[in-house]
């Protein structure tokens, strides 16, 4: 594939070491385009979460470059930084809610990168921001008495829901989702990609996802990048993707069940 | 193959002899004995004591509930409440950024490591200690008691706050951050709901402690109760010592009621 013009986001020769001479990601290129959902796949420890997150630099890369919205994300620091995540939302296949806050007030964190602190600390956040977040809530499937229940009385699905409100809530320009099904059932796992799906297109934004389940990866991503041994070894079309590629991908073939 | 019976075969001895535990429990039990004797503590010496204890059990009661006595006692304990009440507040209230900055995952190295030595300072002497300090420094009066109880509310809720802020949930924290909050974002969204209870539950501790010590610092100067229990046993007022005693009881006991109702209220 060659790309026509920069994509939303394009990372160029990226690389990440936790310990030195122990690359863990090994020269990765890519190009996002500003649509679709584009699924990972890949063994466990193959630097799939590792990319992810030095995406919004959860991680710091050890060097490379990850341009976004015109801003090399690698160099980034204080404010620039946090600027630069109020525009990328995030999935976590933990859900990792603020299990002592509401629904609502987690997804009202979503907005926290814009907001004066006195607003949270009052807990005074604007009517328009309550009633985008009502929106959100119910545009992920939950019915609005959600709101005020704290996040650790709700099932695995609905935090994931609630999950994906924040990051709908920061009126993303893309949405990074690390594993986002790993933690549920099969049947919550397609609904909760399905959501992925539909926000996407409905709101015109484009997904990341990591996901272990090539079944899955095929029915929802227009594009699939196939990682092993932190490099891309298959970035092509669902369609594309044969069983060889799934043979180099996870050394062998025991991914098929 | 039921070869099972006594002594049929030889087994390794099921419980081995730990030989340094052993050695420890030997080498206290030795040191107390010694040091016993170095002390003057002897069973002799005990019952020698018991008729003097008799005598003063006897002249406790009944307690004295003279008017002009429970006026003297009531302005010590009110006192003794106010110096407990502003020294938790404000010892709490300061131990807050005190933990942030304690807290190795929140700050940075050098700065953590500055606050534990600040926080290990506070902690090193007892409040009665402390409280001779500041009586030298500020004068006799409240204001000494109450800022030798805040050094030990920031001593002891700086340091277990901390710990407990080392245990956060690092996932919620790190969901937070994602959506570029900044730090003090963070720390009112994810990392306070997660530790809020906990900290009512050290600061009404606290109270308790400060109560207590509150009816100590009297003794050296440092305002409320203990002045006047000070006074009262000098005198030989042993009557009166026990009326101020049973209040000191009665609101140590009170102060337990508040605080579970307060557990269960933040829980």
């Amino acid at each position: 594939m060659t790309a026509v013009g920069p994509g939303l986001l394009s990372i160029n020769g990226l690389f990440k070491e936790y310990r030195q001479g122990e690359p863990v990601l090994k020269d990765i290129n890519l190009s996002i385009d500003a649509s679709g959902v584009t699924a990972i796949i890949g063994p466990s420890g193959t630097g799939k979460s590792t990319l992810i997150r030095c995406i919004n630099r959860l991680i710091d890369p050890t060097s490379g470059q990850i341009m976004f919205r015109g801003l090399d994300l690698a160099q980034l620091t204080g404010r620039s930084l946090r600027e630069a995540r109020c525009h990328i939302g995030m999935v976590f296949q933990e859900y990792n809610l603020v299990e002592r806050l509401t629904v609502i007030e987690n997804v009202l964190c979503g907005k926290l990168g814009r907001l004066p602190i006195w607003r949270p600390l009052l807990r005074k956040f604007s009517a328009q921001d309550i009633a985008q977040a009502f929106d959100l809530i119910d545009a992920v499937g939950l019915s609005q008495d959600f709101a005020s229940r704290r996040a650790d009385a709700l099932s695995g699905g609905q935090r994931q829901r609630v999950g994906i409100a924040r990051a709908l809530m920061q009126e993303p320009s893309l949405i990074l989702a690390d594993e986002p099904t790993s933690s549920l059932d099969p049947k919550t796992s397609v609904e909760i990609m399905e959501l992925l799906d539909q926000v996407s297109r409905q709101r015109q934004v484009p997904v990341i996802v990591n996901i272990h389940n090539v079944v899955l990866a095929r029915r929802f991503a227009t594009r699939i990048i196939g990682m092993s041994s932190g490099k891309v070894v298959f970035d092509g079309p669902p369609e594309a993707l044969q069983d060889k590629h799934l043979n180099e991908i996870y050394g062998g073939e025991d991914w098929q069940a | 193959m039921s070869h099972t019976a006594l002594g049929s075969t030889k087994r390794p001895a099921a419980f081995l002899v730990h030989w340094p535990s052993r050695l420890a429990w030997i080498g206290l039990g030795l040191y107390v004995l010694y040091a016993a004797g170095q002390v003057n503590v002897s069973w002799e010496r005990f019952v020698s004591g018991l008729p003097q204890a008799a005598k003063l059990f006897d002249r406790m009661f009944p307690p004295n509930l003279a008017p002009d006595k429970l006026d003297l006692i009531t302005t010590g304990m009110l006192e003794t409440i106010q110096i407990a009440v502003i020294a938790t507040v404000v010892g709490v209230i300061l131990s807050l950024p005190l933990s942030v900055m304690a807290a190795r995952n929140l700050s940075p190295a050098w700065l953590a490591a500055s606050a534990r030595v600040f926080i290990a300072v506070c902690r090193s002497f007892h409040p009665v200690i402390v409280s001779i300090l500041f009586v030298k420094a500020v004068g006799f009066g409240a204001l000494a008691g109450v800022l030798a109880l805040i050094v030990s509310s920031l001593g002891f809720v700086g340091k277990l706050f901390a710990e407990v802020l080392e245990e956060l949930n690092e996932k919620q924290v790190e969901a937070v951050r994602s959506t570029g909050a900044g730090f003090f974002s963070v720390l009112i969204m994810a990392v306070m709901p997660q530790v809020f209870a906990r900290f009512i539950g050290l600061s009404a501790y606290q109270f308790d402690s400060n109560l207590r010590n509150s009816t100590m610092v009297g003794i050296v100067g440092g305002g409320g109760i203990g002045a006047a229990l000070f006074t009262a046993y000098q005198r030989f007022d042993y009557d009166v010592v026990l009326t101020i005693l049973i209040v000191i009881i009665a609101l140590i006991m009170l102060a337990e009621l508040l605080a579970n109702s307060l557990k269960k209220i933040f829980r």
